[in-house]
């Protein structure tokens, strides 16, 4: 299964777990397993459209990936705050 | 007397006083208007100040007197027909030569004058990058915000895009070439970082006497570079820092040993750690660092000091320093950073300061 890489303060929402194995082909189906799984991560990584959040970056493995994206077994999804989030004027 | 350009979210604050007590605010212009940035050349004496209307775009604008007549920089905008927009202009820098000036702005570009300030050109070296479709861009935009001439040498340059990294010129901005090694990005995973060119450089300054050295704040990192910018080293790991996140950034110009930062909790969480208002201070390249704050707030203050809202006045023993904060807040030390006090307070949020 792919592994699913969270960093505070995601992995506090997935109940301090900072890796977790889920089902799915895609980076969307990975990502909504988690919000079954952990039901407190909703509408963090995925918003109401069911797109990533603008100012979230997924990678799968070492590459940018986006939600329709294709993920197999050991894949690893880093899910990370991207550097364009934040205050305006700060960064 | 000390003169301070305040640039805030509601327009520029001419701040005058003496060093030890409250500033008076001689002048306000562009009310309502953020102004993002504004110097005095201290060759000419020409006040010029970045300022962007919500409504009516980026404008560089010009005087002589901060309490008069504003004018219109000429040429400042991206070429017509392009898909981009200038969106904000981040700095302005004088030059090596008689009337030249840069300016640093989104996306990603930089603007030329040769006049003192009244026209302006693209620098198309840089506009030009065939990698330019892949810069990212930070929470600021794309911004090119930290400009690091060479002193007494116009064919060498550097300067920092966030989030595109480092560029150094050695034909006075003809070619550009990145310079980013030893950067870690650690925004991003650790089997993505080799080879990643997203680097959110969030400033830099040269040391004047030794002009191969370059100290630099980035987004989690504090580094130097001995080698004009080629390379970079870490120097803000296990070295007395709470920690290697902020923006602003000082360096004395008789000691390049010296530099000051005003690190902040980290990226989701900019506010001074535990409270305090500190400027740390190192006199050993960034082997150590030793933390200021007699006279800042020491309680209950969670400030955000923005990237260009820290500079100085004079060297050595005489450096005097200065920073606003967004609460409004704006504090100076007269003696290099051993004692502070308050300069002007409720004023707008303090996007940049810049000593006259």
């Amino acid at each position: 299964m792919p592994v699913v890489r969270l960093r505070a303060p995601l992995s506090e929402l997935a109940g301090g777990r900072r890796e977790i194995e889920l089902e799915g082909s895609t980076v969307a189906e990975v990502l909504r397993a988690l919000e079954r799984e952990h039901p407190d991560v909703e509408g963090w990584i995925l918003d109401e459209r069911g797109r990533i959040r603008e100012h979230v970056n997924v990678f799968v493995n070492k590459d940018y990936g986006r939600e329709e994206t294709p993920v197999a077994d050991g894949d690893r999804l880093h899910v990370l705050p991207a550097i364009s989030g934040g205050e305006e004027c700060d960064d | 007397m000390t003169e301070l350009l305040v640039g805030t979210k509601k327009g520029l604050f001419v701040l005058r006083g003496d060093a030890g007590g409250q500033f008076e605010i001689a002048a306000r212009a562009f009310a309502g208007e953020p102004v993002e940035f504004a110097i005095r050349d201290p060759r000419s004496r020409r006040y010029l100040a970045s300022m962007t209307s919500g409504w009516y775009g980026p404008k560089v604008m010009l005087a002589d007197d901060p309490a008069g007549e504003w004018r219109e920089a000429e040429g400042v905008a991206l070429p017509e027909g392009d898909d981009k927009a200038l969106k904000r202009i981040w700095t302005i820098v004088p030059g090596e030569e008689d009337g030249l000036l840069y300016a640093g702005g989104d996306p990603g570009v930089l603007f030329e004058s040769r006049d003192g300030g009244d026209t302006w050109a693209l620098n198309q070296g840089l506009w030009g990058q065939p990698t330019r479709p892949d810069w990212s861009p930070g929470a600021g935009g794309l911004c090119l915000h930290s400009i690091a001439t060479w002193p007494g040498d116009s064919s060498r340059l550097a300067l920092a895009i966030s989030a595109a990294g480092v560029w150094l010129s050695d034909d006075g901005g003809e070619t550009w070439r990145r310079g980013n090694g030893g950067l870690v990005p650690r925004y991003v995973p650790e089997e993505a970082r080799e080879g990643s060119t997203d680097l959110c450089v969030h400033n830099f300054h040269r040391a004047a006497k030794q002009p191969e050295r370059l100290f630099m704040q980035f987004h989690g990192g504090v580094y130097r570079s001995d080698d004009a910018g080629e390379t970079w080293t870490d120097i803000g790991t296990d070295s007395g820092l709470p920690s290697d996140f902020g923006f602003p950034m000082v360096v004395d110009p008789d000691d390049p040993d010296s530099a000051f930062v005003i690190p902040l909790i980290a990226d989701l969480d900019r506010v001074t750690p535990d409270g305090r208002v500190r400027v740390y201070e190192t006199r050993d390249a960034g082997v150590t660092w030793q933390a200021h704050g007699d006279g800042l707030p020491a309680e209950n203050a969670y400030l955000t000091i923005l990237r260009q809202a820290f500079d100085r006045e004079g060297s050595g023993p005489e450096l005097g320093l200065y920073f606003g904060a967004t609460s409004g807040d704006v504090f100076g030390s007269g003696d290099a950073g051993s004692t502070w006090f308050t300069a002007a307070t409720m004023l707008p949020p303090v996007y940049s300061v810049r000593v006259a």
